[in-house]
């Protein structure tokens, strides 16, 4: 699964733009779509969406829910759940440090945020993942999370969303973090017998095991612009078969050309489609 | 014939073949050598010991993949009867790395299904080498379907490195059809066992890897991630794949100690290939009884059951006042 290859790609990125940006911080952010110079505060207005080329800058499942949701009507739930390390994995660190660096850069105890809240005064319960908490990577915590985030939809009758960016499960709960794709997605198909709307959202990137379960569940998928939505890695493709692949393979445009996904929104839009949509799905 | 070892048996098969020889010398009466094949006999049982009794985590990963390793093909013949192949996802094409159909187990009317990988070169070329394009796994969910459709228990066997990596498993939608085969699972109204012969490898074995019961042969694994895929992502290649394999916990004893995997089926010294009919014997066992437990579940509660079961699967720590909101 490959939960690396993203991770590995954004650090790059990270570091090759934070070298180009010759503008002070704080006040100005290069575009790494298209270089022009962008005025933080306008950036942020604009739900930090590139105004020149559309870039969807990354952004945290706060900025999501902020976006999504009615102001002020989010009610997070289980925000204390945390790793417990099961497997007392050491990789090129320990998991435990790994784990208490993603909680002091994104103040979260683990990659999903989920609770109620409202869409256009409609109730919901929504779960967004953190690609900054280790790659988004799916572990016991965010595959709890995410099926007691359905599961408190189909009791309660009502729509479930969730958003993902992911590179998929989490390596260093090894075999718990597999099962955790079974887990969400037996209770999508609770949800879904119980005759109700589940809309999932897929940013950039969503992979591996969160794409190969509950993620592509949903009655209606929407991907952000160009974000990389895929099973394997291009990386591991590429070396299993040992070409080059085509320029735009597994962007959202790829994938909704090949049927995989029903729209591409961007964000300034989202919450408005989404809110349509679930008008038609008779909650 | 020149036998296929690893480096960590590769001392023990020298003295095979060099008995092997003895034998043939002696047979042919030219010598008179049986103290010495006796005495080499008996080296050969103590090495064998040295060799096979206390296996490496990478160890069992390698006689896992082991090219003589029994494999679903045989499992069919050694356990079932009345076996009719089912083709085809009646979409795109027969994807040949996925088998299933009907079959008797005894005077049980099951559904078997599983990954084929191959036993020589010809049929893992055939068989695209047990790795799955999503329209193997959409012919799993068919089988599936007409398994719960006619309330035939559902026999699986899990064999894969992993789903297939390339561009047109991602254009017919890999990660969806993993996904629906997965949520296909968890709805099943029939008895569902799972036995991990093989390789056991992330979300491509997943598929069709869960279920009432999951059964593992002692030397096959099950992973979030091949031990490869691990040491070149987590530490960059640097470290081997060996390494990854000792954290990644994926050996059947790991996994039933963490609760994942309920029965592990022994094998002979040395790998199920040394003795393949008892294995295979071994696990049919296994799995007539777990039938027999399963099908005095009520058919209403077996999914419950088996949500139930996937429910458990946790290791998370919560403090108390988030489990009263």
């Amino acid at each position: 699964m490959p939960i690396g290859d993203w991770f590995k790609k954004e650090q790059k990125d990270d570091a090759q733009s934070a070298e180009k940006r010759a503008v002070p911080d704080g006040v100005w952010e290069k575009c790494p779509g298209c270089n022009e110079a962008l005025f933080i505060k306008e950036l942020e207005r604009n739900h930090m969406v590139c105004s020149k080329c559309d870039y969807h800058f990354p952004i945290s499942a706060q900025q999501r829910i902020d976006n999504l949701t009615d102001h002020g009507s989010f009610e997070e739930l289980w925000a204390e759940m945390h790793s417990e390390d099961p497997l007392h994995f050491i990789g090129v660190k320990a998991y435990t440090m790994s784990l208490d660096k993603a909680k002091k850069t994104t103040g979260l105890q683990d990659a999903a945020v989920c609770g109620r809240a409202l869409i256009d005064g409609r109730r919901v319960v929504l779960g967004v993942i953190d690609f900054k908490f280790i790659g988004g990577s799916m572990g016991a915590v965010v595959g709890e999370k995410i099926t007691r985030t359905i599961e408190l939809a189909t009791a309660e009758e009502i729509p479930v969303i969730t958003v993902s960016s992911s590179g998929g499960a989490r390596m260093q709960e090894g075999m718990i973090s597999l099962m955790q794709m079974a887990k969400t997605s037996a209770a999508v198909a609770r949800h879904s017998a119980a005759g109700l709307p589940y809309i999932s959202v897929m940013a950039n990137p969503t992979t591996g095991g969160v794409t190969a379960s509950f993620a592509t569940l949903a009655d209606i998928i929407i991907a952000e612009p160009r974000a990389l939505i895929g099973f394997a890695g291009p990386r591991v493709i590429e070396q299993t078969i040992k070409q080059k692949l085509p320029k735009d393979f597994q962007t959202a445009e790829f994938n909704l050309q090949h049927g995989q996904i029903d729209m591409i929104v961007d964000r300034a839009n989202m919450k408005r489609t989404i809110s349509r949509i679930i008008d038609y799905m008779g909650s | 014939m020149k036998r296929f070892a690893y480096d960590f048996e590769r001392p023990l098969v020298q003295l095979e073949t060099k008995l092997d020889e003895m034998k043939r010398l002696e047979s042919a009466e030219k010598e008179d050598i049986a103290a010495d094949i006796c005495y080499l006999e008996e080296q050969i049982q103590k090495l064998r010991m040295r060799t096979y009794s206390k296996l490496t985590t990478w160890q069992k990963v390698q006689l896992a993949r082991h090219p003589d390793r029994p494999k679903m093909v045989d499992y069919i013949e050694a356990i079932f009867t009345d076996f009719i192949e089912l083709h085809g996802d009646r979409a795109f094409k027969d994807d040949s790395s996925i088998t299933g159909g009907f079959a008797r187990l005894d005077d049980e009317k099951v559904m078997i299904l599983g990954h084929q990988k191959g036993r020589n070169t010809k049929e893992n070329i055939a068989w695209n080498f047990g790795m799955p394009n999503p329209e193997g796994y959409r012919k799993a969910i068919r089988i599936m379907r007409l398994a719960d459709k006619f309330g035939l228990p559902l026999i699986t066997f899990v064999d894969t490195p992993g789903a297939h990596p390339g561009i047109g498993a991602e254009e017919r939608g890999q990660a969806v059809a993993i996904a629906e085969s997965i949520m296909e699972l968890s709805q099943l109204k029939v008895p569902v066992i799972v036995s991990v012969i093989g390789e056991g490898g992330s979300g491509g074995a997943l598929a069709i890897g869960f279920g009432d019961r999951i059964i593992m042969l002692e030397n096959s694994y099950y992973s979030v991630i091949t031990p490869e895929g691990c040491a070149s992502i987590l530490w960059d290649g640097e470290v081997s794949a060996e390494r990854a394999a000792e954290v990644l916990g994926l050996t059947a004893d790991k996994l039933l100690e963490l609760g994942l995997v309920d029965t592990i089926v022994k094998e002979p010294l040395g790998g199920a290939h040394h003795a393949p009919a008892l294995v295979a014997r071994n696990l049919k066992k296994e799995i007539v009884s777990a039938l027999d437990e399963l099908k005095a579940v009520g058919k209403e509660s077996l999914a419950d059951k088996r949500y139930e079961k996937l429910r458990s699967i946790g290791h998370y720590a919560e403090p108390i006042k988030t489990l009263t909101k």
